[in-house]
Order: C-alpha cells, then sequence, then structure tokens
C-alpha cells in the first residue's frame, strides 16, 4: 500500500517543484536547435577514464542537413548541481534562481529532447504537468463535492429530490463524455486569457463526472440512515444536519477516497485530451496535451520518438494512481467484512 | 429521455458568439447574419431551428453551406461503421476469452490477462492510437489516416473492400484495446459469481458436460449486469471514438464536431452532439430489447 502512495506522492513532489528541478525556462526557446534528440549522459571519456559525475556533449547540427545532431567531442560538460539559471517561483511563492541541475553553457542538456523551437522538452514537461494534474486534481474536487452534496441530498431526502438527482445522474452516465465537453466547451467563449481557460477546462471537465460519485454516495447514504443509532439519535431529537454529520457522513469518505483516486487520471486524460483537440490551454504555455498536440504532425510522428515522452509519464501517473485506488479499495473490504 | 435530451442539447442562447472575420464589413455581416435569420430573436430562432428538424435539414452549416443533416448522414455512418465494428469485435473477444478465464480462474491465462488489463486500463486511448499510429507508419503494415486510399475509385469491388477495412484496421484495434479491459473484467467477474452458485454445483454434480455447463447453463446467469453494461459502453465507445475519428483522420462525426466547435458553426455542432445521442440512445434500446430477450424476469414486470 505504502509504496504506490509514497511513489505518487514523490512524482507529484517532482511536479510541484518544477521550477527547481527543470534547468531551463519552459518557454525559452533555442531557435536554432529544433528537435535535438535527448541529450546522452556519459560516464566513460574518450580516453577510457570512468567518471563518477556523468557529463555531456554539446549536440551541435551536423553541416548541410536538417533537424541532424551531432555530439561534438571537442569538450566534455560535467553536470553540475545547484546552479544559478532563470529565475522561477517555488510553489508561486519564492523566487529563487537555483536549479537542481544543469550545464555550463553554450552547451544545453535536454533531457527528453527538445521540441520544434527548441524549448527543452523535460522542462516543459514537468511545467506542463502543473497543468494537467492541477486541472485533473481541481476538477476531481469539484466533481466530489457535487456528487457528495446531490448524493446527500438525495438519500437522505429521498422521494422528489431523489427521483430527479437520479435521472439527471442516469443521463449524465450514459452521455458520451467527450461529446458533452466538447458541446459545452462549444458553447464558451474560444479565445480568453489562460487563466480563465483552466478555469473553464476545470469547471467543465468537474462538473461532467458528478454522477458516479453521487450515485454510490446515495446508496450508503441510503443503508447509512437506517442504522439502529441514527434511528436512536433522531429518537433522541437530534437535527438532520448532525446526524448527517455525526453519523451518515464518515461512512462515505472511503468510497470518496476511492472514488478520487480513480478520478484524477480520468480528469487529467479529460484534459489531456481537450488540450490535444486544440480546445485547452495554447502554446506557449505547456500541458501535457498541448505537448502530445506535436504528434499531430506527420514528420513529428514519424521522426522524433522522444515526443512521445510526455505520454510516457502520463502513463505512469495513471498507473500509480491506479495502484492506489487498488490498494484502498482491498484495504476498505477488509475492513468491512 | 429523449424529449429531456433535446430539451437540454437544442440551441438556446449560443449564437451570439460566432466570431467573423474582421475585414469583411460590418454591412455583409449584418446581410449575412439577417439571411441566416441570426438577428431575429433566440425564440423565433429556436422555433425555426426545430422546423427545419422536422423537415429533416436540422439547421444549416455556415461553413459547408448546406443543410446540416447532409453533413452528419454521412459522417455518422461513418461513425456508425467505426464503433460497430468495435462493439462487435471486443464483445467477440471478451466474452469467450472471459468465460474462459473464469472457468480456469487463478491460473496462468488468468494472472498474465489481468495483468495486462491493469496496465491497458491506465493507458489512455490518446496514447494507444499515437502509438499504434507510430508502429503502423514505421512499419508499413497498414494505412495510417483517412478512410480509402488515393485511387480508390478506379479500385475493382473487392480491392475496394478491403481497403477499406485496412484503412478500418488502426481506428477499430485502438478502440478494442482501449475498451476490452474493462469488459473482459466484468464478463469475468460476472462469470466467476455464477459459477460458484448452487445451481451450477449441482449441475455440475449431475455429469453435465462442461462447455453446455458454462455455456447453457452460467452464461445466460450472467448474461444481465452485461447487457446492462453494454448500454453503458456505447457512450464510452463513442467519446473513444471521437478521438480516435480525430487522431487517425477518420471522416466521423468527431472531426467534423471539432471543427465545427472551432469555427463556431453552432447548428453543426448541436446536429453532431444529437446524433451522436441518437446514435447511444439507440445503443440503449438494443440493450433494453436485449435484456427483455434475454431475463425471464424483466420480462414478467
Amino acid at each position: 500500500m505504502w509504496a504506490a502512495v509514497i511513489f505518487l506522492a514523490l512524482l507529484h513532489a517532482v511536479i510541484v517543484f518544477a521550477g527547481f528541478i527543470a534547468p531551463y525556462d519552459p518557454v525559452g526557446q533555442n531557435r536554432d536547435l529544433p528537435f535535438v534528440p535527448p541529450t546522452r549522459l556519459h560516464f566513460i571519456d574518450a580516453q577510457g577514464f570512468f567518471h563518477i559525475r556523468p557529463f555531456i556533449y554539446q549536440s551541435t547540427a551536423r553541416p548541410q542537413s536538417l533537424y541532424e545532431y551531432e555530439e561534438s567531442g571537442v569538450r566534455a560538460y560535467p553536470i553540475q548541481l545547484f546552479v544559478r539559471g532563470p529565475e522561477y517561483k517555488i510553489a508561486g511563492l519564492f523566487s529563487s534562481r537555483i536549479h537542481l541541475f544543469s550545464v555550463e553553457g553554450p552547451a544545453q542538456i535536454f533531457l527528453a529532447g527538445s521540441d520544434n523551437y527548441g524549448r527543452d522538452q523535460f522542462s516543459r514537461i514537468l511545467y506542463g504537468g502543473r497543468i494537467s494534474l492541477g486541472a485533473g486534481l481541481l476538477a476531481t474536487a469539484i466533481s466530489l463535492a457535487l456528487g457528495l452534496l446531490l448524493g446527500t441530498f438525495s438519500g437522505f431526502y429521498g422521494r422528489w429530490v431523489d427521483e430527479s438527482v437520479m435521472r439527471t445522474a442516469e443521463l449524465f452516465l450514459v452521455l458520451p463524455w467527450l461529446y458533452l465537453l466538447l458541446a459545452v466547451r462549444a458553447f464558451l467563449p474560444l479565445h480568453i486569457s489562460p487563466i480563465q481557460t483552466f478555469c473553464l477546462l476545470v469547471v467543465v471537465i468537474g462538473s461532467v463526472g458528478w454522477a458516479r460519485p453521487a450515485r454510490l454516495v446515495r446508496g450508503i447514504v441510503l443503508t447509512a440512515k437506517t442504522r439502529k443509532y441514527v434511528v436512536a439519535s433522531r429518537g433522541f431529537g437530534a437535527s438532520d444536519q448532525h446526524i448527517l454529520r455525526r453519523h451518515v457522513l464518515p461512512h462515505t469518505y472511503g468510497v470518496l477516497l476511492t472514488q478520487a483516486a480513480l478520478l484524477v487520471p480520468q480528469y487529467v486524460i479529460a484534459e489531456v485530451t481537450l488540450s490535444f483537440l486544440g480546445l485547452g490551454l495554447s502554446e506557449p504555455l505547456p500541458s501535457w496535451g498541448n505537448l502530445l498536440a506535436n504528434l499531430q504532425q506527420y514528420n513529428v510522428l514519424v521522426s522524433y520518438w522522444w515526443m512521445f515522452a510526455p505520454a510516457l509519464v502520463l502513463v505512469v501517473f495513471s498507473l500509480g494512481y491506479l495502484a492506489v485506488a487498488d490498494r484502498i479499495l482491498k484495504q476498505l473490504q477488509s475492513i468491512t467484512v | 429521455m429523449l424529449c429531456f435530451l433535446f430539451a437540454d442539447l437544442a440551441p438556446g442562447s449560443f449564437f451570439d458568439e460566432i466570431t467573423l472575420n474582421p475585414q469583411i464589413s460590418p454591412e455583409t455581416v449584418a446581410a449575412l447574419r439577417s439571411h441566416y435569420g441570426l438577428d431575429q430573436p433566440t425564440p423565433v430562432r429556436y422555433v425555426r431551428w426545430v422546423t427545419s428538424v422536422f423537415k429533416g435539414e436540422w439547421g444549416y452549416s455556415f461553413a459547408y453551406n448546406r443543410s446540416v443533416s447532409s453533413l452528419l448522414t454521412v459522417r455518422a455512418g461513418n461513425t456508425l461503421l467505426l464503433t460497430g465494428m468495435a462493439t462487435l469485435l471486443v464483445w467477440l473477444i471478451a466474452v469467450p476469452l472471459g468465460i474462459w478465464i473464469a472457468d480456469h480462474s487463478d491460473g496462468w491465462v488468468d494472472r498474465l490477462c489481468m495483468r495486462t488489463t491493469s496496465v491497458l486500463l491506465s493507458v489512455p486511448e490518446l496514447v494507444v492510437a499515437l502509438g499504434l499510429l507510430y508502429l503502423v507508419v514505421r512499419t508499413h503494415v497498414l494505412p495510417a489516416g483517412g478512410m480509402v486510399s488515393l485511387g480508390f475509385d478506379q479500385l475493382g469491388r473487392w480491392s475496394k473492400l478491403s481497403d477499406s477495412m485496412m484503412h478500418l484496421m488502426v481506428p477499430v484495434i485502438t478502440l478494442v484495446l482501449s475498451s476490452l479491459p474493462i469488459l473482459l473484467r466484468h464478463v469475468r467477474a460476472s462469470m466467476v459469481e455464477v459459477l460458484n452458485t448452487p445451481f451450477i454445483h449441482a449441475a455440475r454434480g449431475h455429469g453435465v458436460a462442461r462447455a453446455r455447463l458454462l455455456f447453457y447453463y452460467a452464461l445466460p446467469a450472467a448474461a444481465n449486469p452485461l447487457i446492462s453494461l453494454f448500454g453503458f459502453s456505447v457512450g464510452g465507445l463513442l467519446s473513444g471514438s471521437l478521438l480516435v475519428e480525430v487522431v487517425t483522420g477518420w471522416p466521423g462525426l468527431g472531426p467534423l464536431l471539432l471543427e465545427a466547435t472551432m469555427s463556431r458553426d453552432l447548428y453543426v455542432v448541436v446536429g453532431a452532439v444529437m446524433s451522436s445521442t441518437l446514435l447511444m440512445i439507440v445503443g440503449n434500446l438494443l440493450a433494453d430489447v436485449m435484456l427483455v430477450a434475454a431475463d425471464p424476469r424483466v420480462r414478467m414486470q
């Protein structure tokens, strides 16, 4: 259980401290270095000596060629830790210039290659994670809050509230969500500021997926409210609010946690999909979706395999979340049985 | 439910957003707007739109300059072909395989399937589609993108068919790969549950042959949740197909909807969403009919 959780937490820490770990500015361009393949780390130099500190060679364009590079073995650039680089903000609060690693200029280290403007993919993936994961997490929060609220009302008060909420929930469940997202997105302005777009994405994604948590919460509330201690509490004159808070809602926490672990990757993927289709955040801001959108160009898809790196990161994240969800589910079952 | 859907998705006040080229003079814009009736108040436009739906036109596309329904029928047919093929294939794989691994649960094939599906579950469709495209482009096994090859019209009947089939492969495989894990797990789960019930034990005790036991006794008992799942999975498949269509260049509803969203061709957006909803409702209806056919308890109600 804890291995998966710690792994996931580490991944998130990497994304939160993107500014520190990324060696370059995500929007800093090197127009003369488009589509550089990932820089190779060397340990053994030309004379055959082993170095504990890895070093790289500068990637230079091969003469008379387009987008082909070779390593110039003239000078080795050792990787340096805690170096000063472009300014960034730690968690959006303190500004700093210290980066975890980098190399001396004029060499550049591209751990995941560079894109068509010569921007460092590695830095862009880390910064893009902030947007994609942030959107996923916030949208999950919205979805769960809506689901909890509506599910509780519908389970606790029953009758017409229950009827109407559950019918709507069924509708949302069967609708093809991507069409729904696109339709909602279509009726909202197309060109707006990045922050507005982000909020819009979060709200749209979050409000489409409330149905499943709502149904689960309703089920739990329905069984919880018939428990003897709830009936007893009601007999002693407890208010609805008190019963809900003390006796009913604690039952739902487990389900909410599992749902959260399942929904976050789904919503991250939803954000990625929308950005991929060009309806999310737009360039130059990176998000995993618009990083992947580069692959819509045929030549990029065929020739530059490192442009798939964001996809790999995405898969690792969803694997992590699903593993955690699986664990939580097993834990819950072992408690209730 | 149908009525509600229509009311929900019908155009209300969304038409103020049509962005037009700044090079076009305001008079031309005004003339265009009055030509398409966009200067009318919302209720009038709504009534007009509804009458056009009843006339079978479903409004008018500004970008394509023709009625929306003429656009949609072709596109929806393509989407239907794609999702239909994918659905057929995925059920043909999932049901026998699911039954088999349920029968041999905890065998190595079972464990292998569970492992593979849990990995596949966390690979999004987008990544599957892109990866597959990459493979296809690299190896030249299958054509990538589009629906037919260049020079399709010159081909004979059989080579036409095989050409279309080849083009179908990439999107269909993507859809199958992304919807198989969930389905397989459900089939397995419901079969395992049924196989542990007393009546199956009794049948087994009476020496009923294995194949007869599995397909004649257990499968009908396990079918109920699976058929409901079919209804739900249609929506998922449609969503998936939208993305896959865009990535692989399959001319279905997906690219049309995306284009229309980008260019604010709102009647087309509404039409595409409604026809996808229609496809989905038909899927659900089919599931209900099958449920009635398969489950005597439902028939009793």
